[in-house]
């Protein structure tokens, strides 16, 4: 029907970000945290980023040789890390700090994080006078999107495989850690712990507070860098305002969709990445209308896995038990 | 061995709560090796003073000495690094972890997870002392009992010498509280030091060493166990003399009420909760539920009170011209109105009938709200309800205006029983009504259930403590692993003879498959 | 040996009920620093003097009678899906698919101004989308709530998909019913005859949807405070067990009440298209949907307390919008004034609820403010974040509380 060596690495590609996300949001949620704000810090994320690299390819009069590749690399991902950690600190002042509701936080950090996006990427356009309405970083971009060495020269298998930037391997890796920490270690063990009943975990000597700071903090980095591989690998360094879309949503979505499993994320993001995009690659003919039809396909799966798995309802695929609520000790 | 140093000696603790005082300048010490009961009312202080030493609360004032070292103890680890380990009324466990997982959370031992390791250790725990769980099960699985298990064993591990029990038995039959009192008999054998908080005067007997007792926060005395009797005891606790004989008037032209007959009732998983029950529950009678947890009794009265999908079977309640009705198939608003109140104590006392943020007169109005035609509801009557049973009942409370989660679990269940006492039913429902409460109030309740009785309605008990029933009922229904094993008349019952029939019936290999299935 | 530990340097305790007058004190306070601190961003990025500033926001909000209708009627559309979503909220439902459900009502309206709009009578015709539109927002908001029913499907998540595939199907309607073809607009709908439009009274296009959202808040007002209905519903909030225990059919009340914040809000759907905007578009509810949310929070879930609420947030966009367009910085700049307002106004709930001892602070004077606090009366809002109830130590701090 379609050429599937065209369409799978797209939908890798497509992927990471999600993979990223949901990945960040799994370790949030696992502390017991409920992080709506996610769509908010991969925005930030992103711009953070986007500002790091711009200013770095400004101070260097915008040509390419007198970039220092590692440098290159590492202000925007820097850049991009303190963003989000920003971000996850703000979450868990209100929230384990204040005790402050998490929906609303949440939500209250997603308009921010989406304006201020949106804003500075606005300002940055501005600032570069161009005409459309968007600003290439493509050298920063280019050393994102760098692939190992023989990618090109091993065919197929290679294009499949090693086409893709350094962050995509990132993402899979910290998703495989992640699934491994959460499931075989003692930091895991209360770490689920937490989530599950803080007051036992309390009880048994756990510092709460310090598990929650920790997982959020590092969720929303690593939610962070799903923003940053989107504008700088995904979009070829391009940041233009509201691009990056609902895909925060969707990694939130994931999250309920892999039953709290980052292993099956990477499975998982790859099945939305290909739904996300798949009208790109239905026949339709001239009709336009139908493509927005098939774009609802992400969220019709998801309300559908949510509806399968509500009707198992099996104890071990529930989500952790204080998700939502904040512990207070003298309240027990 | 009155002359070595005690394991543990409280000199003048005192913790205040606002403008409260939870302990005034207790002295308290705790031999080593012996099984110490520590008595008192509800809120005199005693699981305060506990949490003191189990580092949940920091004193005010005073000393705490371990061996004879005094000692701080700020937090949960600092009285595990002293051997004190506390199992709380309400287990702090995680439900979807194993038992393992359990027991070594918290723990930064060196060196990886070793899951396999710990479940050896554990194992090794439980074949010294007599406990019997299985490391790799899950806590939502495990029957109370169990999980109670495991909260001890979490302690053990953790090296405790010093073991404080706070009301472990409210939630066990008398069989799992037989097994208990063995291992924790073994546990002394062994040199451990057991506190054990509780309300029920025949276990102190049987299994403590010496008993002291707590009043309004105060240390009132001690008293070797084998020097005293429950009179005394009781006397020291309340401050007065007191009468320990429940009431049981003579029944009141008894005649049947509900026919339960051949009732079968299966849980959605397709568990069999009721296997064809028959029996009947008369007017102007008190008819008790004997029964091991999860053998039925819930099941029972949720499908009377329409609650419960029924299987199979009749219900039929006889009404007063003697026609029947069946009560299978009816929604619980029209069983309701047909006179039928269920008071449900569920465990955590707040979960069914009442809702903790709402006040008493909203409290009330649970029940009535429906009446009357108009879309909107009457809040003078369930107001004026609500100051009735405050005044009746005494329930303690700063003004109908307080939400029922302020209110001590004593009041809670004076006000739920109240409720539904006040729409006169004729048959009133009850489990579980006295949990946790102390002797004054659950003498109370039991003065309102035989009042009930004594005009008419016919009652039926369900409870956790075989004595009382044994005291209270005329007739007790005993259920075992969802069948009737007996019927016996409350006068003459022995009770052995009942506890015998909890849990006989051949049916003992069905009561450890529904264990399993978490009833709890 | 003394060596007592030194008591902690803060240490805070859970208050007992503060009087309304005191709560709000506290929130205004937030506000004002909020507002402080929003001065300061706005004067670093645009180097004005901070009063400049709030001038210019002071005249965006209220600066001519036309921006004050403007001020009014946005007020009105975020204050109308505030109320829709009210009813779920008390009942713990977490109905986050405001968006989607003001989508689909909005597009039932659309559809009954093109299809209908050349056959029917406008005093047809407006009732008929008035019915389509709280048909559609109901339905939309059914879906969720029969899973939840039946099967407790978390209803979050669910309720944010269902945004999704209503904008999705907005979608596909524009460009059906595109003008001109290829434009991937509609339009305005009707301009030429106006058919479907609400009149205009009074002299002014918005009164009409000002006035029906008045309306609305009272009623909601009235069903959530006096009615069986509203009782029911807060029994369920509260406590599953109980209402199921007492004959509250459950399910039935999710779904009733569901039923009617999607009414609502697929109602404030067709105010936006048949009121004000006279097009579909798929930013039409413009995340005013999770605005909502908020302004629900912040008033406590009072109907009345949202007046204000949604007054503030809407005055701050206004202004923040203002400050945009007046020195030409990006509009995304409200977002985040609006964000950080709202960050002040959360954190200021903890000092309502919580109260902090500083170590050296004098014991007494704790302690009076103590007695004094307890002696307040008590309001049964108090304690929103309580856990769950009956622990063993609580039983006899209950008993405390119950003592005093």
């Amino acid at each position: 029907m379609f050429d599937l060596v065209v369409f799978i690495p797209r939908v890798v590609a497509q992927s990471i970000p999600l993979m990223l996300g949901s990945t960040g949001e799994t370790i949030t949620q696992k502390s017991g945290n409920l992080n709506l704000g996610i769509p908010g810090v991969m925005y930030v994320g992103a711009i953070s980023g986007v500002i790091g690299a711009f200013l770095y390819e400004h101070s260097c009069g915008g040509s390419a040789e007198a970039m220092n590749p590692v440098l290159t690399v590492l202000i925007p991902l820097l850049c991009c890390l303190i963003g989000s950690l920003l971000m996850g600190l703000l979450y868990c002042v209100l929230t384990v700090t204040f005790r402050a509701n998490q929906n609303v936080t949440g939500l209250a950090m997603t308009t921010f994080g989406v304006g201020f996006g949106n804003f500075f990427g606005g300002s940055l356009i501005k600032l570069t006078g161009s005409d459309v309405p968007s600003i290439a970083l493509s050298a920063t971009s280019n050393v994102f999107r760098t692939t190992l060495p023989f990618a090109s020269g091993t065919g197929t298998v290679g294009k499949l495989l090693f086409s893709y930037g350094f962050l995509a391997y990132a993402a899979i890796i910290i998703s495989l850690a992640a699934a491994y920490i959460i499931r075989n270690t003692r930091v895991g063990l209360h770490l689920r712990a937490v989530g599950e009943s803080p007051a036992t975990a309390d009880a048994a000597g756990i510092n709460i507070t310090k598990y929650k700071y920790a997982a959020t903090c590092i969720g929303c980095m690593i939610a962070g860098l799903g923003g940053l591989y989107y504008v700088m690998d995904y979009a070829n360094g391009v940041w233009s305002n509201n691009a990056f879309g609902d895909r925060g949503w969707l990694a939130i979505a994931l999250v309920i969709f892999t039953i709290w499993r980052p292993d099956l994320g990477i499975i998982s993001s790859f099945l939305f990445g290909g739904l996300y995009i798949l009208y790109l690659y239905i026949p339709t003919g001239t009709n336009l209308a139908v493509k927005e039809l098939y774009k609802m396909l992400p969220y019709v799966v998801t309300i559908i896995v949510l509806i399968f798995t509500s009707m198992r309802n099996k104890r071990e695929n529930q989500p952790p038990a204080s998700l939502g609520q904040s512990y207070f000790r003298e309240e027990r | 061995m009155d002359n070595t140093i005690p394991a543990v000696a409280l000199r003048g603790i005192t913790k205040t709560f606002g403008s409260v005082v939870a302990n005034d300048h207790v002295n308290l010490d705790i031999r080593k090796g012996e099984i110490l009961a520590l008595l008192g009312e509800n809120g005199s202080g005693k699981t305060t003073l506990m949490n003191m030493l189990s580092g949940i609360y920091y004193p005010d004032e005073g000393q705490i000495f371990i061996n004879g070292e005094e000692v701080t103890i700020q937090s949960p680890k600092d009285a595990f690094r002293y051997g004190i380990g506390m199992i709380h009324q309400h287990f702090k466990l995680v439900d979807v972890f194993t038992a393992t997982e359990n027991i070594i959370l918290g723990l930064e031992e060196k060196g990886r997870l070793d899951r396999a390791a710990a479940s050896k250790k554990i194992q090794e725990i439980c074949d010294l002392y007599g406990f019997q769980i299985d490391p790799q099960r899950k806590i939502y699985q495990m029957s109370v009992s169990q999980k109670q298990t495991v909260e001890i064993v979490k302690a053990l591990y953790r090296g405790a010498d010093i073991l404080i029990l706070d009301e472990p038995t409210a939630v066990l039959t008398p069989q799992e509280t037989e097994k208990l009192f063995a291992v924790l008999r073994n546990m002394r054998a062994d040199g451990k030091t057991i506190i054990i908080i509780t309300h029920k005067l025949h276990e102190v007997q049987e299994l403590s060493d010496r008993v002291a007792v707590l009043r309004k926060g105060s240390y009132v005395g001690e008293m070797m166990t084998r020097d005293t009797n429950p009179q005394e005891m009781t006397n020291m606790m309340v401050g007065r003399q007191v009468t320990l004989n429940i009431n049981r008037p003579e029944p009141v032209n008894p005649k049947p009420r509900i026919e339960i007959k051949g009732l079968t009732v299966t849980s959605p998983e397709g568990v069999l909760k009721l296997d064809h029950i028959y029996f009947d529950i008369r007017a102007g009678e008190i008819l008790g539920i004997a029964g091991i947890s999860g053998c039925g009794q819930k099941e029972l009265l949720e499908a009377i009170a329409g609650l419960q999908r029924v299987e199979s079977g009749q219900i039929l309640y006889i009404n007063d011209d003697g026609k029947a009705e069946d009560l299978v198939g009816r929604d619980p608003l029209e069983i309701q109105h047909m006179g039928v109140a269920l008071s449900f104590v569920p465990e955590d006392r707040l979960g069914m009938g009442l809702v903790g943020n709402m006040d008493l007169s909203d409290n009330m109005m649970l029940r009535s709200f429906r009446d009357g035609r108009s879309v909107f509801t009457n809040r003078k009557q369930p107001h004026d309800l609500a100051e009735k049973v405050v005044e009746e009942l005494e329930v303690n409370t700063p003004n109908l205006s307080t939400p029922v989660r302020r209110l001590s679990g004593g009041n809670v269940q004076k006000v739920l029983v109240g409720r539904e006492i006040a729409s006169s039913p004729k048959v009133l429902l009850t489990a579980y009504a006295v949990r946790g409460l102390d002797i004054n109030s659950s003498y109370t309740i039991y003065d309102l259930l035989n009042q009930q009785k004594q005009a008419g309605v016919a009652v039926v008990y369900v409870g956790e403590d075989l004595d009382v029933l044994l005291e209270l009922a005329d007739r007790i229904v005993v259920l075992c692993g969802g069948r009737v094993s007996g019927i016996v008349d409350g006068r003459t019952a022995d009770k052995n003879e009942v506890g015998m029939m909890m849990t006989e019936l051949g049916g003992s290999e069905r009561i450890r498959a529904m264990e399993g299935e978490g009833l709890a | 040996m003394h060596n007592k530990p030194k008591e902690p340097l803060i240490h805070m305790s859970k208050r007992k009920a503060l009087t309304w007058y005191q709560a709000w004190g506290i929130r205004l306070i937030a506000i004002v620093i909020a507002l402080a601190v929003c001065a300061v961003i706005t004067s670093v990025t645009t180097g004005l003097n901070p009063f400049e500033v709030y001038a210019t926001m002071f005249s965006g909000a209220f600066g001519s009678s036309r921006r004050m209708w403007i001020l009014g009627k946005e007020i009105a559309i975020l204050l109308c899906i505030s109320l829709a979503l009210t009813p779920a909220f008390r009942m713990r439902f977490w109905n986050l698919g405001g968006e989607g459900q003001i989508l689909i009502g909005a597009l039932a309206t659309a559809s009954c101004m093109i299809v209908l709009g050349d056959t029917l009578p406008n005093v047809i015709l407006i009732p008929v989308s008035i019915i389509a539109a709280i048909g559609a927002g109901a339905v939309w908001a059914l879906i969720p709530a029969l899973f939840k029913a039946r099967w407790n499907t978390n209803e979050t998540l669910f309720t944010l998909m269902m945004n999704y595939v209503a904008t999705q199907l907005v979608a596909f309607f524009v460009i059906f019913w595109e003008v001109p073809k290829g434009s991937g607009k509609i339009g305005i709908i009707n301009q030429s005859t106006e058919a479907g439009w609400l009149p205009v009274i009074a002299g002014n296009r918005y009164l009409l949807n000002i006035l029906c959202v008045a309306a609305i808040t009272i009623g909601m007002y009235i069903y959530l405070t006096y009615s069986k209905h509203g009782y029911e519903i807060s029994v369920v909030g509260e406590s599953v067990a109980t209402a199921r225990y007492v004959g509250i059919k459950v399910g039935w009340t999710i779904v009733r009440t569901l039923m009617l914040s999607g009414a609502i809000c697929g109602f404030t759907g067709y105010l936006l298209v048949a009121g004000t905007d006279h097009t579909l578009t798929t930013t039409l509810a413009g995340g005013q949907g999770f605005t909502a949310v908020m302004v629900a929070w912040l008033a406590k879930f009072h109907p009345l307390g949202m007046v204000l609420s949604s007054f503030l947030l809407v005055f701050m966009s206004r202004g923040a919008s203002e400050i945009a367009s007046g020195f030409s910085l990006n509009e995304s700049f409200g977002d985040i004034l609006t964000g950080i307002i709202l960050f002040f106004i959360i954190a200021s709930e903890f000092f309502i609820l919580y109260k902090l001892h500083f170590r050296g602070f004098s014991r007494k004077t704790e302690k009076n403010a103590e007695n004094a606090a307890s002696q307040m009366k008590e309001t049964p809002s108090a304690g929103k974040q309580s856990g769950p109830a009956g622990s063993d130590n609580e039983e006899e701090k209950r008993e405390d509380s119950a003592n005093v």
